[in-house]
């Protein structure tokens, strides 16, 4: 039964290689024949998602012939799809793994990255929580479960509610080595199992305005004003910084990461016409209106 | 002529009807071909434990099992009270004025999408649920279970509904000769007669309850913690429908996350098989409770 299933897998993975290997043949060597691209199909984190929309609409209109469908689901949703070749650009907000590279190579192509925008991971809690700043270690022992009561960190005596997306979620691996494990390769803690894992931004948003208990993290483009973000500081007698722009841009805010999109191959043809356009000023200033951190181009 | 078109029905009715045994057969093994090598990527014993974190390949499912048992049972000790408590009035104790609002009203329940339940479990239960009882978050077992307990009242009301319409007139009409109350008719006479039909309702109620997904996912929170006692009723939960759910889109086909989650698909339909069995093993016997109850 084993050697058979593994049999079929082989076969479908035979057939796709081929199929891979025909297209690949069908762009390259003879794109005179091919009808010109129309049609983008975009997909991946929802960190990005608005931005993606934004984007896609604003370059519809200056081109209306093409067209750019957006859609969410996760950095990791995102790659798959990639991997499955259903879409021609993965958006990311972390980047890729090697097993995915290695899936991607299987199949015959080579994933390319492009750095199209930058991010701010911000810690929040309800405006009413009197606790405003934190280290990075407090907020890594917070989410190991080692912290459980927010008086223990100058708060009320509360219990700490701890929130965060859900693991196909770029910013939630992001968060996982850069805070908890504090950007050690050794340290292989992992959030504690009471922590709330929330399919959305907006539920971590939602839940954070309305429960004083609660502690979130979420991008900087989703914070609203309803939610207090925590300055934060590498060490207990560092600077406490706030996210914003600036700290992001300046590398003083700690925990800032670049946003990515992902290609099959070398971009090319409308592929790359569309990330060109995106790394212009007109599409950056979309991006700062977003709340995100334009990539500045030197 | 009239035969030639006979049989062309008959076999397309035939046929239509053995093709849900080929679904359920060919899901089956869909599920087995897909589920079962995780037996082979994981130990028993690691699958088995009690840490649910994928991306650091520890695979342990009994705290999903324990979210999708606590959830579902809590739901039914909200649900059954209601739901019977409802039949009885709709069945044998509301005048017809009445029931033609609450038999439409109960059916609009039922139609209501479970994410649209969710919206307002995130919105208006959960909140309510956090300030109302003092508990640290809103999003708990004990929401999900309200959730699904609306979810799952509607075909526990229709079904016992049935079940008491089946009950002869008869038996009421002999017990009110004997100069029984309305009540003691109910309790005495109608329900035991109506028994496996209550019985049948109540598993198919739990049946609905463990496979609903989406409202779940919305409202309990997905912590995958494991059942600790009483407090766990008002802890986050993580429900084997909500993980399924919401990690496979991630994974790659083929990896040992893949096979868990099918594996996951597996114990979940072993459930719904238990519980159907043993509610239609109850529905083969309603005679003999009938005869009981008249001897």
């Amino acid at each position: 039964m084993e050697g058979k299933a593994l049999g079929v897998v082989l076969i479908v993975c035979l057939l796709c290689l081929s199929a891979c290997r025909q297209t690949d043949l069908n762009t390259d060597g003879s794109p005179a024949v091919e009808e010109p691209q129309t049609y983008i199909e975009n997909k991946g984190s929802d960190t990005l998602v608005n931005l993606a929309l934004a984007w896609a609409e604003e370059y519809q209109k200056q081109r209306p012939e093409i067209q750019i469908s957006v859609t969410g689901g996760g950095s990791g949703t995102g790659f798959a799809a990639l991997i499955n070749g259903t879409i021609d650009i993965a958006n990311a907000s972390r980047g890729i793994k090697q097993e995915e590279i290695d899936s991607a190579r299987a199949l015959g192509f080579e994933p390319v990255e492009h750095i199209i925008a930058n991010d701010a991971i911000a810690v929040i809690v309800n405006p009413a929580n009197p606790v405003s700043q934190l280290t990075l270690e407090q907020v890594s022992r917070i989410y190991k479960g080692e912290i459980s009561n927010w008086q223990e960190l100058g708060g009320e005596d509360r219990p700490i509610v701890k929130l965060s997306r859900e693991t196909n979620s770029g910013t939630h691996v992001y968060f996982l080595e850069t805070v908890i494990r504090l950007d050690s390769k050794e340290d292989k803690s992992i959030f504690s199992a009471d922590t709330l894992l929330l399919p959305s931004s907006e539920g971590i948003i939602a839940e954070v305005r309305d429960n004083p208990n609660a502690i979130g993290y979420d991008g900087l483009g989703y914070v609203t004003e309803e939610v207090k973000m925590i300055a934060l500081a590498t060490s207990a007698n560092g600077d406490y910084i706030l996210p914003s722009a600036a700290t992001v841009t300046d590398g003083s805010y700690p925990i800032a990461r670049h946003l990515f999109m992902y290609t099959r191959n070398q971009a090319q043809g409308l592929e790359q016409e569309y990330l060109d356009w995106i790394l212009s000023p007109q599409a950056q200033a979309i991006v700062t209106e977003l709340g995100f951190v334009p990539v500045i181009n030197e | 002529m009239m035969r030639r078109s006979e049989a062309w029905i008959t076999n397309t009715v035939r046929i239509a009807g053995s093709s849900s045994i080929l679904f359920v057969m060919l899901i089956f093994i869909f599920l087995m071909r897909e589920g079962l090598p995780a037996l082979n990527d994981v130990d028993f014993s690691s699958l088995f434990s009690t840490r649910w974190y994928p991306i650091e390949g520890l695979y342990g499912i009994l705290p999903l099992i324990s979210g999708s048992l606590i959830v579902t049972l809590f739901a039914m000790v909200i649900a059954l009270p209601f739901g019977i408590g409802t039949a009885i009035y709709i069945g044998e104790i509301a005048p017809q004025s009445v029931n033609e609002i609450l038999k439409p009203l109960v059916e609009i329940l039922a139609g209501i999408p479970s994410v649209v339940l969710g919206f307002i479990g995130i919105l208006v239960l959960s909140p309510a649920m956090r300030i109302g009882l003092n508990l640290p978050t809103g999003l708990t077992a004990l929401t999900g279970a309200v959730l699904l307990a609306l979810i799952s009242i509607p075909t526990i009301v229709s079904l016992t509904e049935d079940a008491f319409y089946a009950v002869p007139k008869s038996f009421r009409e002999a017990a009110y000769a004997t100069g029984a109350t309305q009540w003691q008719v109910i309790w005495r006479v109608v329900i035991p007669a109506a028994r496996s039909g209550i019985l049948n309702a109540v598993m198919l109620g739990i049946g609905r309850s463990l496979g609903e997904t989406m409202a779940v996912m919305m409202v309990t929170g997905n912590a995958p913690t494991i059942f600790t006692g009483f407090e766990s009723f008002i802890a986050p939960v993580r429900t084997m429908t909500a993980t399924i759910a919401s990690e496979m889109g991630e994974v790659a086909t083929g990896s040992a996350h893949y096979h868990v989650l099918f594996f996951i698909g597996i114990i979940l339909f072993l459930f719904s098989l238990v519980i159907n069995i043993t509610s239609s093993s109850l529905s083969m016997r309603p005679k003999r409770g009938k005869d009981q109850v008249v001897s």
